[in-house]
């Protein structure tokens, strides 16, 4: 028995990489849709958690610690198994979205909040002297000098979700993970088990490399 | 009779700490004032007192044109017409020289931004860096860092500027062509508050000496008389060490 038709058939591979491409499909979706509202509900909480009215700031820091401690499927199971005795019926994709986007919300809400607190006072002292309202200064001045700060975490973040897509798969959701299950079942094989791991790899791999080689570049700019 | 600025009984503490014991203190409109005083004596806190960067005490009051310096919208209207150049510059390093003088222009006036250009080159050209508006501030001398500051609060067409020790962080050989571009400013007219150690310019721009120590205004008066022949003893103390530095 060979171990290369057992784990890499190739009459298995071109059967269902058909089904692995639609699945990767959805992964990349979902993923792609949880980042993006990810970094916007971040974006909000770090907002409320630095310059909020009080009870407002407490508030969003509880919001953010717990989301930060329950471990994602968990909190997918409850969305998708709990709220539909609430009335509340959420799609496997919405389920996992929203999941994915109040954990990813509160990481990015924190990465937010420490890049613009490593913004000197005297930026916004100077914003304050010209005149700047608030909001004015967060979008021309500090908001662009964080930004540089917060990528390598961000995408660290990005990187993530996109793998914790992969946890849908216990709701029924066709993403990559769930339709190489399927296709092992359906070959009797665990062939597409192992390309949609190489798949995996080949999408985040770079953009581990790229976050390695931000974070090296920011040391070496701050020595 | 009050003044442009006026400042009446301003307290203002750091916890327990007391660093401003009731100030009092009316600047005439195009009038040069420069405060001296030992580290630690309130004169950063009072300058930052007056376009409200520290909050101050309840009973305190400070006015500037008429407005009071309190929190909400006279606010914004009281910093359009302070401005305020700081002792480590505080330009925006993410902005070419041109966008940090335009920024506020367009952003609080609405001016258009081929308006705010022209009128960023104008201000660049009259603080002698015309050519450097294309750069980025750290590419930049600290002199001339800190005449893009001076130029970049002047764009909003103050009426008085404040100082906090404009020089203090330069190399020794920069320290004139910031004051030169201060010493024209001041001939032009603008209310001017400058903290600074530098007796030479103070002597020669001042209209007002303020001696500052322990959060109180110790001696004030034409510099002639508090340089040359301080009535109070601290005040003599202080030059006497300054001067023999
Ligand atoms: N944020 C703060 N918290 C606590 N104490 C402060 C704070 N800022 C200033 N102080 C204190 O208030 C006093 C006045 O400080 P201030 O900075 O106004 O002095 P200064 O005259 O400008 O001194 P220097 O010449 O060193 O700049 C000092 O004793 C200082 O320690
Ligand atoms: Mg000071």
């Amino acid at each position: 028995m060979d171990i290369f038709d057992t784990f890499l058939n190739a009459e298995v591979m071109r059967r269902t990489f058909p089904m692995l491409l639609q699945g990767l499909w959805i992964t990349l979706q979902l993923g792609a849709a949880s980042i993006v509202a990810g970094l916007v509900l971040g974006l909000g909480l770090s907002m409320l958690r630095l310059y909020g009215p009080a009870p407002v700031r407490f508030l969003t820091r509880v919001y953010i610690d717990i989301f930060r401690s329950i471990p994602l499927l968990v909190l997918l199971i409850i969305v998708y198994y709990a709220l539909p005795f609430v009335g509340l019926r959420l799609s496997p994709f919405v389920s996992a979205m929203t999941a994915l986007t109040l954990v990813s919300g509160a990481y990015t809400a924190e990465i937010f909040r420490a890049g613009i607190e490593a913004i000197p006072k005297g930026q916004f002292e100077a914003s304050a002297a010209l005149g700047l309202s608030g909001r004015q200064t967060m979008a021309d001045v500090i908001l662009p000098q964080a930004v540089k700060i917060v990528i390598p975490p961000l995408t660290n973040n990005s990187i993530n979700v996109v793998k914790d897509t992969a946890l849908a798969s216990v709701v029924a959701m066709p993403d990559l993970l769930k339709q190489a299950t399927q296709a092992q079942a359906l070959a009797a094989n665990p062939t597409p088990l192992i390309v949609a791991a190489a798949i995996y790899v080949a999408f985040l791999w770079p953009l581990v490399a790229l976050v390695s080689r931000m974070e090296r570049r920011f040391a070496a700019r701050r020595r | 009779m009050s003044g442009f600025v006026s400042i009446r009984n301003l307290r203002k503490s750091y916890g327990q700490f007391e660093a401003l014991k009731g100030i009092d203190l009316d600047v005439a409109k195009g009038e040069v004032v420069c405060i001296i005083g030992p580290s630690g004596s309130g004169k950063s806190t009072l300058i930052r007192c007056i376009n409200r960067l520290e909050s101050f005490s309840q009973g305190s009051e400070i006015r500037v044109d008429g407005i009071p310096v309190i929190t909400g919208r006279a606010l914004a209207k009281v910093r359009a017409e302070v401005g305020m150049v700081f002792q480590s510059f505080n330009l925006f390093p993410h902005l070419t020289v041109r966008e940090n003088v335009m920024l506020a222009p367009r952003r609080v006036r609405g001016t258009s931004r081929a308006e705010a250009a022209a009128q960023a080159d104008r201000l660049l050209a009259r603080v002698g860096i015309a050519s450097q508006a294309d750069k980025y501030p750290e590419h930049l001398s600290g002199g001339q860092q800190q005449r893009v500051a001076i130029a970049r609060a002047l764009a909003m067409e103050p009426q008085v500027m404040l100082f906090d020790e404009p020089t203090s962080a330069l190399d020794p050989e920069m320290v004139g062509e910031v004051l030169d571009v201060m010493r024209d400013l001041a001939r032009t007219g603008v209310t001017m508050i400058v903290v600074t150690h530098e007796m030479g310019f103070a002597s020669q721009v001042a209209d007002r000496v303020i001696f500052m120590d322990g959060g109180q205004i110790v001696e004030q008066g034409p510099p002639s008389q508090v340089l040359s022949n301080p009535q109070e003893t601290r005040t003599r103390n202080f030059l006497g060490a300054v001067l023999n530095h």
